[in-house]
């Protein structure tokens, strides 16, 4: 759109707002008082959600988006950005979202997806999206309905970070083979990967994704977050793993302070002493297969 | 300067969060080595320093635990050069019209964080920058914008009135994003005629 000679909503500042978030740690809150320790504790941004992962998985039901008053109150209660969820496919939501003037919607699988088959067509909004892929051909598959920043899946609310590990050594390996195929190689991998061919060229020749990828799912601790950064994520979504813990002020900045010194383990150690109970982990091989959110998503 | 043979200059980025890479990046393409500064220590020997973009309240909350918020002051007030880009235009400015948060206070100005609004209001917007040729797109992400500037401060461009770039003796400030473009006319700016390296 134009306006004044501003163009608004074009893929670069979309995708720059992400860019702006690297080497941070975007926290889960579901009311204003957690968004103003978050923020205090030096957090990029918040997501606003009616319940944490965990809850979800414990209350069960439909999850859907949250309520507008509650994403208002956030709002108005912090000046770093406000990121909120819409099911997977629902473009309503995300309509709603975006009249609400929330600075990134998460097309979230840790919500109940809308649609069994279709994505949100991210590229008809002016407000930007981040999807979490397990995947390189999930995640060009993202970037190719206009996502504009992804994140890894891992398993939402348990605590438990090997899924994340999992989705980010299959992201960044994925990133790693095209660079050593020949061009001639890459569209028999791109119908592989079942991703749109030019971003699968572009990635061969940039060897990264066109954008910012985070890691999230399961994230509790100031050693998962360094873990995730040096296994190639630009940043870190912690959803139940500080709310869901002992003292939250404090583990929320310690993960901040892991995530900025993850290459240094002086500093990690340094943040990760006397933090009190993390959250209680769950054993991936205690979920039920219905109970997986990483599934979700096409 | 830097000691291994490599005669190029070294101009750090501010590497505690935000687009650093970016930043890297062009300066790599200009012939300069970037050095990411997380240290008071890392501030030593550099030809100048740019506080990128990223989130002010984080960056400036980390300046404070880091000892870097003095240690870039009394790097700036020694003749050190600064660039600050959006979040780093915030850091730069000596006071801000919203909620206290820290701030380096390089420059007589007063800012407004988050001057045009929220994410769904950022733009691109073609220049007219004082000492440029010919237009330059900035790319405004939730960006700032000087309300006031005092004595000392050059305004160097200007959106609907409101200060969008300007510069001071050792010292430039941008609430747009140069680095997220291919136009490398700003950090060539910065790098000539705010850190007075001669390029070939």
């Amino acid at each position: 759109m134009s306006e004044n000679g501003r163009l608004t909503g074009t893929f670069r500042v979309k995708s720059g707002m992400a860019q702006m978030l690297k080497g941070g740690v975007i926290m889960d809150v579901v009311d204003a008082e957690q968004a103003r320790i978050a923020e205090e504790s030096g957090a990029v941004a918040v997501m606003a959600l009616e319940r944490v992962p965990a809850d979800i998985r414990a209350d069960g039901g439909v999850a859907r988006m949250s309520d507008p008053e509650m994403i208002s109150g956030i709002q108005e209660a912090v000046s770093i950005p406000v990121m909120a969820k819409a099911r997977i496919g629902h473009f309503v939501e995300a309509q709603v979202l975006e009249a609400l003037e929330v600075d990134y919607i998460d097309e979230s699988e840790v919500l109940t997806p809308a649609d069994e088959k279709h994505h949100i067509d991210k590229a008809a909004f002016e407000v930007p999206f981040v999807c979490g892929a397990t995947n390189l051909g999930e995640a060009l598959r993202r970037i190719g309905e206009g996502a504009a920043m992804i994140r890894s899946k891992g398993e939402a609310g348990t605590g438990n970070v090997v899924e994340a590990v999992r989705h980010m050594r299959a992201i960044v390996g994925g990133i790693r083979r095209l660079g050593v195929l020949e061009v001639d190689e890459l569209m028999s991998e791109a119908k592989e990967l079942r991703a749109p061919y030019e971003l699968v060229r572009w990635v061969a020749e940039n060897g990264r994704l066109p954008v910012v990828l985070f890691t999230a799912g399961g994230i509790a601790t100031p050693s998962d977050a360094a873990l995730m950064m040096q296994l190639g994520a630009d940043g870190v979504f912690v959803g139940s793993g500080i709310f869901k813990s002992g003292d939250p002020a404090s583990r929320a900045r310690a993960i901040v302070k892991a995530t900025t010194h993850y290459k240094d383990a002086k500093a990690v150690a340094e943040a990760s002493r006397g933090l009190g109970e993390a959250m209680v982990g769950r054993e991936m091989g205690d979920l039920k297969e219905e109970e997986r959110l990483a599934t979700r998503g096409w | 300067m830097a000691g291994n043979g490599d005669e190029r200059p070294r101009v750090g980025i501010l590497a505690l969060q935000g687009d650093v890479r970016e930043h890297a990046g062009i300066l790599r393409r200009l012939g300069v080595e970037p050095v990411e500064v997380r240290t008071v220590e890392e501030l030593k020997g550099l030809a100048g320093v740019i506080v990128p973009g990223g989130e002010s309240t984080t960056i400036g909350k980390m300046l404070v635990s880091s000892g870097l918020l003095d240690g870039l002051r009394s790097y700036f007030y020694k003749g050190g050069p600064v660039w600050g880009t959006c979040a780093g235009m915030v850091l730069a400015a000596s006071a801000t019209t919203g909620p206290r948060q820290p701030l380096i206070g390089l420059m007589n100005a007063l800012v407004e964080r988050n001057g045009f609004g929220r994410q769904v209001h950022s733009f691109e917007k073609d220049l007219d920058v004082e000492g440029f040729d010919g237009p330059f797109t900035g790319v405004f992400i939730r960006a700032p914008f000087f309300e006031d500037v005092g004595p000392g401060v050059e305004v160097l461009s200007e959106v609907e009135g409101k200060v969008v770039a300007a510069r001071g003796e050792n010292i430039l400030v941008t609430a747009f994003h140069p680095e997220l473009t291919d136009d490398t006319r700003f950090h060539e700016y910065f790098l000539e005629e705010v850190c007075g390296i001669e390029r070939s």
